[in-house]
Protein backbone atom coordinates (compact mmCIF):
# COMPACT_ATOMS: atom_id res chain seq x y z
CA UNK A 1 0.00 0.00 0.00
CA UNK A 2 1.22 3.47 -0.80
CA UNK A 3 2.25 5.57 2.15
CA UNK A 4 0.01 8.49 3.12
CA UNK A 5 0.90 12.17 2.82
CA UNK A 6 1.14 12.26 6.55
CA UNK A 7 3.79 9.53 6.54
CA UNK A 8 5.52 11.07 3.55
CA UNK A 9 5.77 14.49 5.20
CA UNK A 10 7.31 12.88 8.26
CA UNK A 11 9.87 11.04 6.15
CA UNK A 12 10.72 14.21 4.25
CA UNK A 13 11.40 15.89 7.57
CA UNK A 14 13.41 12.94 8.89
CA UNK A 15 15.40 12.89 5.67
CA UNK A 16 16.67 16.38 6.46
CA UNK A 17 18.27 15.08 9.63
CA UNK A 18 19.42 11.56 8.84
CA UNK A 19 20.03 9.41 5.77
CA UNK A 20 16.86 7.48 4.91
CA UNK A 21 17.04 3.73 4.53
CA UNK A 22 16.89 2.25 1.06
CA UNK A 23 13.31 1.12 1.53
CA UNK A 24 12.24 4.48 2.96
CA UNK A 25 13.79 6.19 -0.04
CA UNK A 26 12.03 3.95 -2.49
CA UNK A 27 8.62 4.28 -0.86
CA UNK A 28 9.00 8.04 -0.55
CA UNK A 29 10.10 8.49 -4.15
CA UNK A 30 7.12 6.48 -5.28
CA UNK A 31 4.77 8.65 -3.26
CA UNK A 32 6.37 11.86 -4.51
CA UNK A 33 6.07 10.71 -8.08
CA UNK A 34 2.32 10.56 -7.68
CA UNK A 35 1.67 13.37 -5.20
CA UNK A 36 2.08 17.01 -6.09
CA UNK A 37 1.18 18.27 -2.63
CA UNK A 38 4.06 16.38 -1.09
CA UNK A 39 6.42 17.56 -3.80
CA UNK A 40 5.46 21.10 -2.90
CA UNK A 41 5.89 20.28 0.77
CA UNK A 42 9.40 19.00 0.16
CA UNK A 43 10.23 22.12 -1.80
CA UNK A 44 8.91 24.31 1.00
CA UNK A 45 11.10 22.47 3.50
CA UNK A 46 14.13 23.15 1.34
CA UNK A 47 13.15 26.82 1.03
CA UNK A 48 12.75 27.02 4.78
CA UNK A 49 16.23 25.63 5.35
CA UNK A 50 17.93 27.76 2.72
CA UNK A 51 16.04 30.89 3.83
CA UNK A 52 17.25 30.43 7.39
CA UNK A 53 20.83 29.77 6.32
CA UNK A 54 20.98 32.79 4.08
CA UNK A 55 19.44 35.08 6.66
CA UNK A 56 21.70 33.72 9.38
CA UNK A 57 24.92 34.05 7.40
CA UNK A 58 24.24 37.44 5.93
CA UNK B 1 48.65 35.31 13.49
CA UNK B 2 46.15 36.37 16.10
CA UNK B 3 42.89 38.28 16.00
CA UNK B 4 43.02 41.86 17.24
CA UNK B 5 40.62 43.02 19.99
CA UNK B 6 39.13 45.47 17.46
CA UNK B 7 38.45 42.69 14.98
CA UNK B 8 36.78 40.67 17.70
CA UNK B 9 34.70 43.57 19.01
CA UNK B 10 33.59 44.45 15.50
CA UNK B 11 31.69 41.19 15.26
CA UNK B 12 29.59 41.87 18.37
CA UNK B 13 26.41 43.03 16.59
CA UNK B 14 26.46 40.07 14.28
CA UNK B 15 27.05 37.61 17.12
CA UNK B 16 24.22 39.18 19.06
CA UNK B 17 21.82 38.70 16.18
CA UNK B 18 22.93 35.09 15.90
CA UNK B 19 22.52 34.47 19.62
CA UNK B 20 19.11 36.16 19.83
CA UNK B 21 17.82 33.94 17.12
CA UNK B 22 18.30 30.87 19.23
CA UNK B 23 17.65 32.05 22.73
CA UNK B 24 14.65 34.33 22.44
CA UNK B 25 15.74 35.62 25.80
CA UNK B 26 17.46 38.93 25.15
CA UNK B 27 19.43 39.06 28.38
CA UNK B 28 20.63 35.48 28.04
CA UNK B 29 21.73 36.18 24.46
CA UNK B 30 23.76 39.19 25.57
CA UNK B 31 25.38 37.17 28.35
CA UNK B 32 26.34 34.40 25.97
CA UNK B 33 27.87 36.87 23.50
CA UNK B 34 29.72 38.61 26.31
CA UNK B 35 31.13 35.29 27.52
CA UNK B 36 32.13 34.33 24.00
CA UNK B 37 33.87 37.67 23.37
CA UNK B 38 35.78 37.38 26.63
CA UNK B 39 36.85 33.84 25.85
CA UNK B 40 37.92 35.00 22.39
CA UNK B 41 39.96 37.90 23.76
CA UNK B 42 41.71 35.62 26.22
CA UNK B 43 42.36 33.02 23.57
CA UNK B 44 43.08 35.30 20.64
CA UNK B 45 46.61 33.94 20.26
CA UNK B 46 45.00 30.63 19.42
CA UNK B 47 43.18 32.03 16.41
CA UNK B 48 44.83 30.09 13.61
CA UNK B 49 43.96 32.48 10.83
CA UNK B 50 42.71 29.71 8.56
CA UNK B 51 39.09 30.57 9.11
CA UNK B 52 37.65 34.08 9.18
CA UNK B 53 37.45 35.82 12.56
CA UNK B 54 33.69 35.52 12.37
CA UNK B 55 33.73 31.78 11.82
CA UNK B 56 36.13 31.38 14.69
CA UNK B 57 33.96 33.50 16.98
CA UNK B 58 30.88 31.58 16.01
CA UNK B 59 32.51 28.32 17.01
CA UNK B 60 33.21 29.80 20.45
CA UNK B 61 29.74 31.30 20.73
CA UNK B 62 28.15 27.95 19.94
CA UNK B 63 29.66 26.41 23.04
CA UNK B 64 28.31 29.25 25.16
CA UNK B 65 24.89 28.94 23.56
CA UNK B 66 24.73 25.23 24.14
CA UNK B 67 25.57 25.84 27.80
CA UNK B 68 22.80 28.37 28.05
CA UNK B 69 20.30 26.18 26.24
CA UNK B 70 21.15 23.31 28.54
CA UNK B 71 20.53 25.49 31.56
CA UNK B 72 17.25 26.75 30.16
CA UNK B 73 16.29 23.25 29.24
CA UNK B 74 16.69 22.09 32.81
CA UNK B 75 14.29 24.84 33.82
CA UNK B 76 11.82 24.24 31.01
CA UNK B 77 11.86 20.46 31.10
CA UNK B 78 9.79 19.88 34.17
CA UNK B 79 7.95 17.27 32.18
CA UNK B 80 10.53 14.73 31.10
CA UNK B 81 8.08 12.37 29.47
CA UNK B 82 8.71 11.48 25.85
CA UNK B 83 7.18 13.88 23.40
CA UNK B 84 6.11 11.58 20.59
CA UNK B 85 2.46 12.45 20.36
CA UNK B 86 1.67 14.11 17.06
CA UNK B 87 -2.09 14.30 17.43
CA UNK B 88 -1.80 18.09 17.37
CA UNK B 89 -1.25 17.70 13.63
CA UNK B 90 -4.45 15.73 13.09
CA UNK B 91 -6.26 18.75 11.68
CA UNK B 92 -3.86 18.99 8.75
CA UNK B 93 -4.72 15.57 7.37
CA UNK B 94 -7.92 13.66 6.64
CA UNK B 95 -8.72 10.18 7.90
CA UNK B 96 -6.59 8.59 5.19
CA UNK B 97 -3.65 10.79 6.03
CA UNK B 98 -3.97 12.95 2.92
CA UNK B 99 -3.50 16.74 3.11
CA UNK B 100 -6.73 18.52 4.02
CA UNK B 101 -5.69 21.54 2.02
CA UNK B 102 -3.65 21.64 -1.14
CA UNK B 103 0.00 22.42 -0.54
CA UNK B 104 0.91 25.33 -2.76
CA UNK B 105 4.26 25.92 -4.32
CA UNK B 106 5.66 28.98 -2.60
CA UNK B 107 7.17 29.87 -5.90
CA UNK B 108 9.15 32.73 -4.52
CA UNK B 109 12.48 33.07 -6.27
CA UNK B 110 15.29 32.35 -3.85
CA UNK B 111 16.51 35.95 -4.21
CA UNK B 112 13.05 37.14 -3.28
CA UNK B 113 13.58 35.93 0.26
CA UNK B 114 14.99 39.19 1.45
CA UNK B 115 17.20 37.85 4.16
CA UNK B 116 16.62 40.39 6.86
CA UNK B 117 12.84 40.44 6.64
CA UNK B 118 12.69 36.71 6.37
CA UNK B 119 14.70 36.48 9.56
CA UNK B 120 12.25 38.71 11.42
CA UNK B 121 9.27 36.68 10.30
CA UNK B 122 11.09 33.47 11.14
CA UNK B 123 11.74 34.71 14.66
CA UNK B 124 8.12 35.70 15.18
CA UNK B 125 7.06 32.27 13.99
CA UNK B 126 9.63 30.55 16.19
CA UNK B 127 8.29 32.37 19.21
CA UNK B 128 4.85 31.00 18.58
CA UNK B 129 6.15 27.44 18.99
CA UNK B 130 6.49 25.60 22.29
CA UNK B 131 9.82 26.55 23.82
CA UNK B 132 11.40 23.14 23.68
CA UNK B 133 10.37 22.64 20.07
CA UNK B 134 11.81 25.99 19.06
CA UNK B 135 15.01 25.22 20.93
CA UNK B 136 15.57 21.90 19.20
CA UNK B 137 14.78 23.42 15.81
CA UNK B 138 17.25 26.29 16.33
CA UNK B 139 19.96 23.88 17.40
CA UNK B 140 19.41 21.87 14.25
CA UNK B 141 18.79 24.52 11.61
CA UNK B 142 20.49 27.65 12.90
CA UNK B 143 23.42 26.08 14.70
CA UNK B 144 23.80 23.17 12.27
CA UNK B 145 24.12 20.61 15.05
CA UNK B 146 23.43 17.02 14.13
CA UNK B 147 20.73 14.99 15.81
CA UNK B 148 23.16 12.96 17.89
CA UNK B 149 24.69 16.12 19.39
CA UNK B 150 21.29 17.63 20.12
CA UNK B 151 20.05 14.48 21.82
CA UNK B 152 23.17 14.23 23.90
CA UNK B 153 23.04 17.85 24.96
CA UNK B 154 19.41 17.73 25.97
CA UNK B 155 19.36 14.10 27.11
CA UNK B 156 16.48 13.18 24.83
CA UNK B 157 16.03 10.26 22.44
CA UNK B 158 16.48 10.53 18.68
CA UNK B 159 12.81 9.72 18.18
CA UNK B 160 11.79 12.51 20.48
CA UNK B 161 14.15 14.81 18.66
CA UNK B 162 12.85 13.98 15.19
CA UNK B 163 9.24 14.34 16.36
CA UNK B 164 10.01 17.81 17.65
CA UNK B 165 11.79 18.78 14.44
CA UNK B 166 8.88 17.52 12.37
CA UNK B 167 6.41 19.46 14.48
CA UNK B 168 8.56 22.59 14.26
CA UNK B 169 8.74 22.35 10.47
CA UNK B 170 5.00 21.84 10.14
CA UNK B 171 4.32 24.78 12.37
CA UNK B 172 6.83 27.08 10.68
CA UNK B 173 5.48 26.12 7.29
CA UNK B 174 2.01 27.27 8.23
CA UNK B 175 3.22 30.38 9.96
CA UNK B 176 5.53 31.43 7.12
CA UNK B 177 2.85 30.78 4.60
CA UNK B 178 0.51 33.23 6.32
CA UNK B 179 3.00 35.83 7.37
CA UNK B 180 5.51 35.81 4.60
CA UNK B 181 4.51 34.15 1.39
CA UNK B 182 1.03 35.59 1.17
CA UNK B 183 2.38 39.07 1.59
CA UNK B 184 4.93 38.24 -1.10
CA UNK B 185 2.12 37.40 -3.44
CA UNK B 186 0.19 40.52 -2.53
CA UNK B 187 3.18 42.72 -3.27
Amino acid sequence: MMMSCRQASRLISDGMDRPLSRSEQVRLSFHLLLCRNCRHFRQQMQQLRSGIRRARDE
Amino acid sequence: MSASPEQIEAERPWLLRYARAQLQDQAAAEDAVQDALLAALEGRERFAGQASVRTWLISILRFKLVDTIRRQHREVATDLSEDTDLSDLDGLFDGQGAWQQAVRAWGVPEEGLLAKQFWQVYQQCAQAMPKRTAMVFAMREVMDMDIADICQNLSITTTNCSVMLYRARMSLRECLETRWFQQEIAR
